[in-house]
């Protein structure tokens, strides 16, 4: 009990391949507080954690817990040490009870007492003010029981130290609510509790001190009753950083696709869009903001065809001045309409490409249908891919090597130059330049530039505000499924839209 | 009401060995492995008792039943754990395809049982026809006194020992899987391998073991099939299909063994319900013999469509896991 | 971040690092090590059981599998069945659809030229009745290969135990079928169908009794791997297979695929049912199949779908088997011992896939000192 600190952090860094995720990063986390670690997705705050979690361990520094230097090499080391990790994506068993996932692996009198079981851990999840039936199976429970059960499960096994990772993402309000209760509580009997998060209301609403991350480096660690929502969000973003992409004016746009009061629903049913309206014009880049999964993905795959819309409807105007409805129809039902839409997903090779097969085949996945008759034309297929690679420069020591061989940059060239290839007159792009090094980018900027100025309307959603102020014509932002403002990004600054993905959101949310 | 008698208790015969298998099966499938090699498994452990019975029948001018039944009990327990030994270690330390495997080691147990089966005899110095005579009465010996009492004696105490064997494995197991700590781990490790790992439990292990165990078990089956059933003797493929019917059983009692014991009577009574059905052909009692297999896809069916996660097979099932595809 | 955990996977002494990629040769020199070992295994436990000189029980095998020009035929023969239901379940196990049914498929179509060759025997001249064995061989393997895709599109009902209980419906309808088309009746037999008129039987091709065998079933394994190799149903098929994900995201109607190859998979395997009845036994029994249905499984995924490959293992294991059921007669053991053999040399290969797709590293030595 003499000590002050739970977790000290010494210069810490960590980095994957050539990427920095975390650069010489120092802090201090006391004995019962809230520390809230904010900063814009990619910054680096889930890598941290993630070394206290034994998930990771640092490149350089050292990690103390509880004053002592410790060494965390897998997440039964972080366990015994007494940190507790509650990660996004619930490790849950659904068939079983919230006990037996709470007692799972645990040693103790091979006969199972449920009851009694049931009673402690009942008990347990009393004392901090949790709702939470032990007998209940995790398939019958919703989001934020689970989250309940993940963070009984960390306290039963003795956690003095538990972080929570985006841990309001998937709760309503009222949950939120009652989570921060229970946080309370928890720090009140001595807890040391860290919460990942970029919504500056929550952090000023619950925590005692602030640590900053930007992009893999540490910025500083403020007491939250000296800070504000501005504040924050000044060190979250910081300074805008000039990349010097050369954007030109758009050409006469024209209204290419409209979408009127859509929403949709992820498979659990929850509304993951909601009332979504907006158009994009050909010759001009629409870049769409927000934090993580607020809607981005299935904004794109509605337009594609791959999201089933609930409400209202996605029409698109072509060059030649016909309408067609796009929402209600499949993704094959808009390609035979000869509307040539383009897709780059988020998920490059389980989505986009198939990793075995090699550049001719991948280039195929579009095309094959084309070819008449029972046999698919390789040659075309085999030429765009030698194209491709000559143009893009893609490092690859042929087109027979299967894509998941090439590096992060690489696929991406293949895959975009190939949605490009159809000659689309949609484009849609998402997270672009994510894990790419800066050239692969520029790459990457030249080819959306270059379509814009062909005149296809570009839909690109991405995280890193940068990019998108430099890059895009307007920007949309959405968060928690719904548009929470349109601007042109000549004019609008980093902290306005910062503020539109958090705070504006969440107040787009409490409405929801 | 003779008849009815003499059906249930035939079907209870022929359910036995099924349940063996089907036990040791589930058991096996709670790890997440499929082993499609059980119905090899049980003819090697079949084999293997019948050996152990007749190499000790012959050492010995005067053998005893008893000694007869340990050794033979041993000898399949050892033969039977070696084909699931051999199934982890290609499944689970090779990392080799269940299903590819399973089959292969099907061929091998089939083929390693009708092999010694037939050949037995003639590698001991040609003796004729095998028989453990002596060993196979210790196995079918009924409980004195109980077994007098007439009807209730027939239908519930007119079986040797191996009978109460099984359905108490079945019982143990089912307690085993639900009531305690290891059985917990186990339905995880089935269930989400890659949870169970990260709460620190071993998964190869809790694969070997369940696997290993589980075939031994099975062999079981085999054991009974041909002490109890044939009177200690061995005809070629005489075993038949028991050992796919087991695994039909499995599904049939969705991953219960305590429920697997009123399965295999059914499956019994539904495999031998030709022979006891009047007013049958020779045809249709042909279709009476695929009953229990169609009941079996239909439950299959039911079970997809009804999307009742408690009545689904472990979620690995058949699938590998390696630590680093996490 | 791969390489990370990897650390921890292998146990105490050495550690499982999979290898990125690995040369053809050396990937066989692998597989023939395996072989190797495989067969010095079978040899100890064949020289434990005969006490005979191994060289001399290898040579009885090849004498046993290839020593007659009539047992080369049956080899060949036999090769060629257990090729064309691999083949057959290619385009299943390529869409990753674990179709263990062949058994079953293979005894339909077999049922069904069984059927024709009873009853429209002697109604039809040859060519045009076998033509009707083929198709109806096929349709009836079709038709069972159909059901578990359909239930398995629609509601995901797990394919490896649906086509598994199939095997065991077929087996019935045979024994069903035997009841009216037994002869001598009581026997419990078909026996030899139209022995005397030959009538739907393949006939002579070139002089060679198994000529039609060999062209049908090349016939068949070049089709199939021009339809996987070059066509756009081939095509698709490798997509599902990999990735369900793509093949929604490019507009593939997964339903469809799955369904349409199962329907092809099981065409194959119940024309391979076919020649088993037309082209080679002349009869119908519920071992018809004699297994070939699984260990055709082991054999195409063992080739990984490469015809060739599945030629080679193919005759390699029809080869020990009928060597090892001569072996078995010579010192009066029982057939059975090809099952042992087999078995024993499955192991092997199936274990060798581990060591070309992985190499153990000692612990301790530390990556990149060394």
């Amino acid at each position: 009990m003499e000590y002050e600190n739970a977790i000290e952090l010494r210069h810490v860094t960590k980095r994957f391949g050539s990427v920095v995720a975390n650069s010489d990063i120092s802090l201090t986390v006391r004995k019962g507080e809230i520390l809230s670690i904010l900063g814009e997705n990619g910054s680096g705050k889930t890598t941290l954690m993630n070394m206290l979690s034994g998930i990771y361990s640092p490149d350089e520094g050292s990690i103390l817990i509880r004053g002592k230097e410790a060494v965390i090499r897998s997440p039964k080391d972080s366990f015994a040490l007494g940190i507790g990790m509650i990660h996004q994506h619930f490790k849950l068993i659904p068939v079983l009870s919230a006990a037996e996932n709470i007692i799972l692996g645990l040693p103790g009198a091979q006969r199972l007492n449920m009851a009694l079981l049931t009673q402690e851990i009942g008990a347990l999840a009393e004392t901090y003010g949790f709702e939470l039936n032990p007998a209940q199976k995790i398939y019958n429970m919703s989001v934020s029981q689970k989250q309940t059960v993940e963070i009984v499960k960390v306290l039963y096994r003795g956690a003095e130290v538990l972080i929570l990772d985006e841990p309001t993402a998937v709760l309503t309000p009222q949950e939120t609510q009652k989570l921060f209760d229970v946080l309370r509580n928890m720090k009140r009997a001595g807890k040391s509790i860290i919460i990942i998060t970029h919504k500056l209301r929550e952090v000023l609403e619950l925590s005692d001190r602030v640590a900053v991350l930007r992009k893999g480096a540490y910025i500083g660690t403020v007491e939250t009753a000296e800070a504000s929502a501005s504040s924050l969000t000044e060190m979250m973003v910081g300074e805008r950083i000039s990349l010097d992409i050369c954007r030109d004016e758009p050409q006469t746009p024209e209204k290419r696709i409209e979408m009127r009061g859509v929403t949709c629903r992820d498979k659990e049913g929850v509304a993951v869009l909601k009332d979504v309206s907006f158009t994009a014009y050909g010759g001009e880049i629409l870049g769409i903001a927000g934090i993580a999964g607020s809607g981005q993905k299935e904004l794109l795959e509605s337009i594609a065809g791959l999201q089933e819309t609930e409400n209202g409807e996605i029409l698109y105007f072509s060059p030649e001045g016909t309408v067609e409805k796009l929402s209600g129809m499949k993704s094959s039902e808009i390609s035979n309409l000869h509307i040539s839409l383009a897709f780059v997903p988020e998920d490059r090779l389980g989505m986009g490409l198939v990793g075995s097969m090699d550049l001719t085949d991948n280039m195929m996945l579009r095309s094959y249908q084309e070819s008449r008759g029972f046999f698919a034309d390789r040659k075309k297929p085999r030429k765009l891919a030698m194209d491709i690679v000559e143009q893009l420069a893609v490092a690859t020591p042929g087109v027979d090597t299967p894509v998941r061989r090439l590096s992060g940059g690489n696929v991406q060239k293949v895959l975009l130059g190939r949605e490009i290839a159809s000659n689309p007159t949609v484009l849609l792009v998402a997270y672009p330049v994510r894990g790419l090094d800066i050239n692969s980018s520029y790459t990457i900027y030249h080819l959306l530039n270059e379509q814009k100025k062909k005149g296809v309307a570009v839909i690109c959603v991405g995280e890193d505000l940068d990019v998108l102020l430099e890059l895009c014509d307007r920007i949309m932002v959405l968060a928690g499924g719904k548009v929470t403002g349109t601007a042109d990004a000549r004019t609008i600054t980093k902290e306005e839209v910062g503020l539109m993905m958090s705070d504006s959101g969440r107040r787009a949310l409490g409405h929801g | 009401m003779e008849l009815i008698l003499i059906f249930l208790q035939k079907a209870i015969a022929q359910g036995i060995c099924i349940l063996f298998g089907a036990s040791g099966e589930i058991i096996t499938e709670k790890s997440g492995n499929l082993n499609l090699g059980i119905p090899g498994i049980m003819y090697m452990g079949g084999i293997g008792g019948l050996m152990g019975a007749f190499f000790y029948e012959q050492s010995t001018a005067e053998p005893v039943g008893l000694v007869g039944l340990l050794i033979s009990m041993l000898a399949t327990l050892l033969i039977s754990a070696l084909g699931g030994l051999i199934f982890s270690f290609l499944t689970v330390s090779l990392r080799a395809n269940q299903n590819v495997v399973g089959l292969a080691l099907t061929t091998f147990g089939i083929g390693f049982g009708n092999f010694f089966g037939g050949s037995i005899s003639k590698l001991a110095g040609g003796v004729g026809q095998i028989s453990v005579a002596v060993t196979a009465d210790a196995y079918r010996a009924k409980i004195p006194g109980l077994s007098q009492i007439p009807v209730v004696g027939d239908l519930l105490f007119s079986y040797g020992f191996l009978t109460y064997l099984s359905v108490a494995i079945a019982i143990l197991l089912t307690f085993l899987l639900k009531r305690t700590r290891k059985g917990l781990n186990l339905r995880a490790v089935g269930e989400s391998p890659a949870t169970a790992d990260a709460a620190g439990i071993s998964v190869a292990a809790y694969k070997y073991v369940s696997t290993v165990a589980g075939a031994a078990v099975a062999g079981l089956g085999g054991l009974y099939f041909v002490m109890e059933y044939l009177g200690g003797t061995w005809t070629n493929n005489g075993f038949g299909d028991r050992g796919w019917l087991a695994i039909a059983l499995v599904i049939l009692s969705i991953w219960n063994p305590a429920r697997a014991i009123w399965g295999s009577f059914l499956f019994g009574g539904l495999y031998i319900l030709y022979i006891y059905l009047p007013g049958l052909t020779r045809a249709t009692q042909e279709l009476c013999g695929m009953l229990p297999y169609v009941v079996t896809i239909v439950v299959l069916i039911f079970t997809s469509r009804r999307n009742n996660l408690e009545s689904q097979p472990p979620a690995s099932l058949g699938e590998a896991y390696f630590r680093e595809d996490r | 971040m791969a390489e990370e955990t990897t650390q921890t996977a292998g146990g105490p002494f050495f550690r499982v690092v999979k290898r990125s990629g690995i040369s053809t040769p050396r990937a066989w020199l692998i597989r023939l090590a395996a072989v190797c070992c495989g067969l010095i295994v079978c040899a100890l436990i064949i020289v434990a059981i005969t006490k005979q000189n191994p060289l001399s029980v290898y040579a009885g095998i090849i004498d046993g599998a290839v020593g007659t020009n009539r047992r080369l035929w049956v080899t060949i023969r036999e090769s060629l069945v257990l090729l064309i239901i691999a083949v057959g379940l290619t385009p299943a196990f390529k869409m990753r659809f674990w179709n263990i049914g062949a058994e079953g498929q293979v005894l339909m179509g077999g049922m069904a030229a069984a059927a024709l060759m009873i009853y429209l025997g002697n109604t039809m001249p040859n060519w045009l009745l076998l033509m009707l064995i083929l198709l109806a061989s096929m349709a009836a393997g079709m038709i069972w290969g159909l059901m578990p895709a359909v239930f398995k599109a629609c509601y995901g009902t797990n394919e490896t135990l649906f086509t598994l209980m199939l095997n065991y419906v077929a087996i019935q309808i045979v024994n069903f079928c035997i009841v009216f088309w037994e002869n001598p009746s009581g026997s419990n037999t078909v026996g030899i169908i139209n022995s005397s008129t030959s009538k739907g039987w393949l006939p002579e091709l070139f002089g060679l009794t198994y000529g039609w065998n060999v062209v049908i079933v090349m016939a068949v394994t070049l089709l199939m791997y021009i339809y996987m190799k070059h066509s756009k149903q081939g095509y698709e098929i490798s997509v599902v297979g990999e990735s369900q994900n793509t093949a929604k995201y490019v507009g593939i109607n997964i339903k469809k695929v799955i369904i349409r190859t199962m329907m092809i998979s099981g065409a194959i395997c119940g024309l391979a049912g076919a020649i088993i009845v037309s082209g080679g036994s002349h009869t119908i029994s519920t071992s018809t199949g004699g297994g070939r249905g699984f260990t055709a499984i082991i054999v195409a995924w063992m080739s990984k779908f490469n015809p060739l490959v599945m030629l080679l293992v193919s005759a390699f294991l029809v080869f020990m088997q009928k060597g090892a059921i001569q072996i078995a007669s010579q010192y009066g053991l029982n057939e059975n011992a090809s099952d042992i053999i087999t078995g024993i040399l499955l192991f092997f290969l199936i274990g060798s896939e581990f060591f070309i797709n992985y190499k153990l590293e000692l612990r301790g030595t530390k990556r990149g000192t060394k």
